[in-house]
């Protein structure tokens, strides 16, 4: 198959990929084209079978990604992402299942979901597209938008405390925290085949300027700001990362911030621990005939 | 004719334990039996009570006349005795205060003392009710066997020994031939039809009376291959089903009006993305969080109206325990078949009811996939772009309907979008897209209509009055009309809808210009059923039987307020 036409958006080779993109409706200079590049990028580089993943997305600019790039694609409800995530996963453990979403579709509409799921621990991989406002319905604050930022709802400014889904994530057990950012490709790639590959639930978090609606965090703004964590830093530890999720100021600091496996929904789950996938398994009506049984 | 007990006391003091035992003890010597549970919110305290009805001949619903009431507190005494049949005796414990004629006091209390374990008393009423009705206690070893905990078997048969022999024979009543028969609420027999029809995927939150689906799925679900989560809210199970669905496991989700509230943006997902669902309403009094353990049929106009625009569904009321297994069956078949979500509407009596009935039949045409199965799809389409490899997700068919694939299919690719979407599942602002996606979608319809069940007809085809009914009410239709038959037969039939949305109209606008009078019995205060037949045939109700109280009408309510405020 051929290959696509955002590569000049990105930096590197990329080699031939199965992965074929789309013509996008996204804003020149938007966040999201790099994100769609990687994201192909990352997924041919893991010789990832386009037939074995499944996009899946709520509503929002962001979350029309999986109708850009040719794999499976679930295009769901505002927020609702992950229920329909996880649920495939734990019907077709075989497929690799990537929620690729926007902050207003993760952290607000979807809210309690990324909590829940978090705790799930099912083997899926979570990007959240964070540009700190709401692009498709142009402009209103986000749940990680800043303290102060005038938008044509919050007119005085954003009296909210943000939302910090890295200390979120780690608060509620997340074995996979990361964060990326547009303006640094191949970290993103980078950050991006190590979720993908993690057994579990990975977040991570990617900044992205929205050239439309957000003028404070501009791609000039995360540059000066996004910093890779030191080579040296040691994401085992727990304590360590919950002290580096706090550093949002004129430091933001990218890469993964923990990761450490713990035992997934699958390798706990009474009736998912063994055999086939769920989607694979023959009927045994004799199983029926024993429930029935049981009630005479 | 059959007799009826009534167990009541404070929620904690066991009554539930005691009726599962009896109901069971009653079918092995040979009856049929059918219990209802009225109960209330709290888990301790409080006036709980269960009916046991039980006789020689199937039973369809409950009776409010008590032949046997036993009291496990005073206020049972007092709430009930009011309710006694001629025949009607009480049992109740030493220490209660009567002075009824009627009661038989036995030192239940003492003797579970003297046992030194005062959770035996319901064992000890156990033994003393099958005394009075005459009976031997030849099952009462096999029933402990399997409802009392291996440590407390002892006790309890000692326990229910000692009952038996504090008391003199009372009653009687000859017994059928029932035994191998199975005990079943309707939560149950929708669960085996979801088993049956080879389920894989149970999401839900808890709410009453829909939470025993949930259990009685995961208490089974490893020996059956089923997931069953328990999701954060409504809305996350739902979507969860959705997912599970789209990647090919037959997925249900189930809950109660308020649960359903939420679920009900995600109900149109399943209708424009077209994946196939089935959703349990278990109804309860609303609106809001309303009367939690009681009863009601006040979601019909809700379910079949619930989501903003226009897609097909399909609304099954559930009327029997035996029809709660098959329509079960049938609406994993019809969702699948059709792409739609498909809306099992029950309600609190009819889930918490438990009844004992000839084992189901299961066969393995149950768990059959429609012709939805990945290696059936072949490309058949030309191309159309590079992105365009042959199948299309949602093309357009003569009769609406395209063959589905799942994720994981090794040529094709399977997508859903809950945006207006063309063939291939990509998002589309074209307005001729969009009549023609709606119109496949809608044509659906056209040929669901053509395999719909129509009404059952109860009583005889030469009625002067039809009364008209749906779901659970048609047992206490059928117990109404039987009581009216041996007054005045063929005066007065029923009709009972189960199948209800899109409504099935043939068999009505046939059968409504013979009868005098219309009446529609409903266990709402609008009458939903009457406005929806009105909506759709033009067809006006002279008059409604209506209970909206949580409590279930009775056959024998049915005939009085019939006789009082129609029959006039």
């Amino acid at each position: 198959m051929s290959s696509n036409n955002h590569t000049d958006l990105v930096a590197g080779n990329v080699r031939e990929s199965l992965f074929d993109t789309y013509e996008t409706a996204w804003c020149p200079g938007c966040g999201d084209h790099i994100i769609l590049r990687c994201l192909q990028r990352a997924l041919t580089e893991l010789d990832k079978n386009p037939h074995e993943v499944l996009l899946v997305a709520g509503i929002g600019q962001a979350a029309k990604i999986p109708q850009y790039i040719s794999a499976n694609a679930f295009s769901g409800l505002h927020g609702r992402a992950l229920p329909a995530a996880v649920a495939a996963k734990i019907a077709n453990e075989k497929l690799t299942v990537i929620v690729s979403s926007g902050d207003g579709d993760s952290y607000g509409e979807g809210g309690n979901h990324f909590i829940h799921n978090i705790r799930r621990n099912v083997d899926i991989t979570h990007f959240v597209h964070d540009n700190q406002i709401y692009g498709l319905t142009k402009g209103q604050a986000s749940p990680t938008s800043q303290k102060g930022h005038v938008t044509p709802v919050q007119v005085h400014g954003n009296i909210n405390i943000p939302l910090n889904p890295m200390l979120v994530a780690l608060a509620m057990g997340a074995g996979f925290v990361a964060r990326g950012f547009t303006g640094d490709p191949d970290q993103l790639v980078s950050l991006m085949k190590q979720a993908i590959t993690f057994k579990g639930y990975a977040l991570l978090d990617i900044l992205q300027p929205c050239v439309s609606f957000n003028k404070i965090n501009t791609l000039n703004d995360y540059k000066t700001r996004a910093q890779p964590l030191p080579t040296d830093y040691d994401c085992s530890d727990y304590n360590l990362a919950l002290k580096t999720a706090q550093e949002i100021g004129e430091k933001i600091p990218t890469g993964i911030l923990y990761r450490v496996e713990k035992a997934t929904f699958h390798e706990q789950h009474a009736t998912l621990s063994f055999g086939e996938p769920l989607v694979k398994r023959p009927f045994t009506l004799t199983a029926v005939g024993n429930v029935m049984a049981e009630l005479v | 004719m059959a007799l009826n007990i009534l167990i009541g006391g404070a929620a904690g003091q066991g009554i539930d334990t005691t009726a599962t035992i009896l109901e069971h003890v009653l079918k092995h010597a040979g009856y049929y039996v059918y219990t209802i549970r009225d109960f209330m919110s709290r888990v301790r305290g409080g006036h709980n009570f269960i009916l046991i009805r039980f006789g020689p001949e199937r039973i369809t619903s409950h009776s409010d006349k008590i032949d046997c009431l036993v009291a496990f507190n005073e206020e049972t005494i007092l709430l009930h005795t009011s309710q006694l049949s001629d025949r009607g005796i009480i049992l109740c414990d030493a220490s209660h205060k009567t002075d009824d004629k009627r009661a038989i006091q036995v030192d239940m209390a003492g003797i579970a003392k003297e046992l030194g374990n005062p959770r035996v008393f319901g064992s000890i009423a156990v033994g003393a009710i099958l005394q009075i009705f005459t009976l031997d206690m030849g099952h009462v070893a096999d029933v402990f066997e399997k409802h009392v905990p291996k440590a407390a078997f002892a006790v309890n048969l000692e326990a229910a020994k000692r009952g038996f022999a504090c008391v003199m024979p009372r009653l009687s009543e000859p017994s059928g031939d029932d035994r191998h028969f199975i005990t079943i609420s309707g939560n149950q027999a929708l669960c085996l039809g979801a088993l049956a029809s080879d389920i894989r995927f149970y999401s839900a939150y808890p709410m009453s009376p829909s939470t025993s689906i949930m259990e009685f799925l995961a208490e089974h679900g490893k020996s059956c291959d089923v997931v069953v989560e328990q999701a954060e809210d409504e809305i996350a199970a739902i979507n969860m089903a959705i997912g599970a669905s789209f990647t090919g496991v037959r997925a249900m989700t189930g809950t109660s009006g308020g649960g359903f509230c939420l679920m009900v943006e995600a109900l149109g997902l399943s209708g424009i993305a077209e994946i196939p669902l089935v959703i349990c309403d278990i109804q309860r009094p609303g609106p809001a969080t309303g009367l939690p353990t009681r009863t009601e049929q006040s979601d019909l106009k809700f379910v079949v109206s619930a989501a903003q625009g226009e897609f097909p569904r399909m609304v099954i009321a559930l009327r029997s325990h035996k029809d709660a297994f098959e329509q079960t069956v049938r609406a994993f078949r019809l969702a699948e078949r059709y792409r739609i979500p498909v809306i099992l509407l029950s309600d609190q009596y009819l889930a918490d009811s438990t009844t004992t009935l000839e084992p189901f039949k299961l066969t393995e045409e149950m768990s059959v996939r429609e012709a939805n199965e990945n290696q059936m799809i072949s490309a058949t389409t030309p191309k159309e772009s590079k992105f365009d490899n042959g199948y299309r997700n949602y093309q357009l068919t003569t009769d609406g309907i395209t063959p589905r694939i799942y994720p994981g299919h090794e040529v094709f690719f399977a997508a859903a979008d809950s945006d207006e979407h063309d063939e291939l599942g990509h998002l589309t602002e074209s307005g001729e897209v969009r009549r023609q996606m709606m119109d496949k979608r809608m044509r659906k319809l056209d040929k669901l209509k053509q395999e719909l069940i129509e009404p059952l007809l109860i009583g005889s085809p030469e009625y002067e009055t039809l009364l008209l009914g749906w779901g659970s009410m048609q047992g206490p239709l059928e117990e109404a009309i039987a009581l009216l038959d041996k007054e005045n037969p063929g005066k007065v039939s029923a009709l009972v809808f189960g199948d209800i949305f899109p409504l099935p109209v043939q068999k009505l606008q046939l059968l409504a210009p013979t009868a005098k009078r219309l009446i529609n019995v409903e266990q709402n205060a609008t009458g939903q059923l009457a406005g929806l037949i009105r909506e759709y045939t033009g067809i006006a109700c002279h008059a409604g039987i209506l209970k909206y109280d949580g409590r279930q009408l009775s056959g024998e309510e049915i005939c009085s307020r019939l006789k009082e405020e129609v029959l006039v």
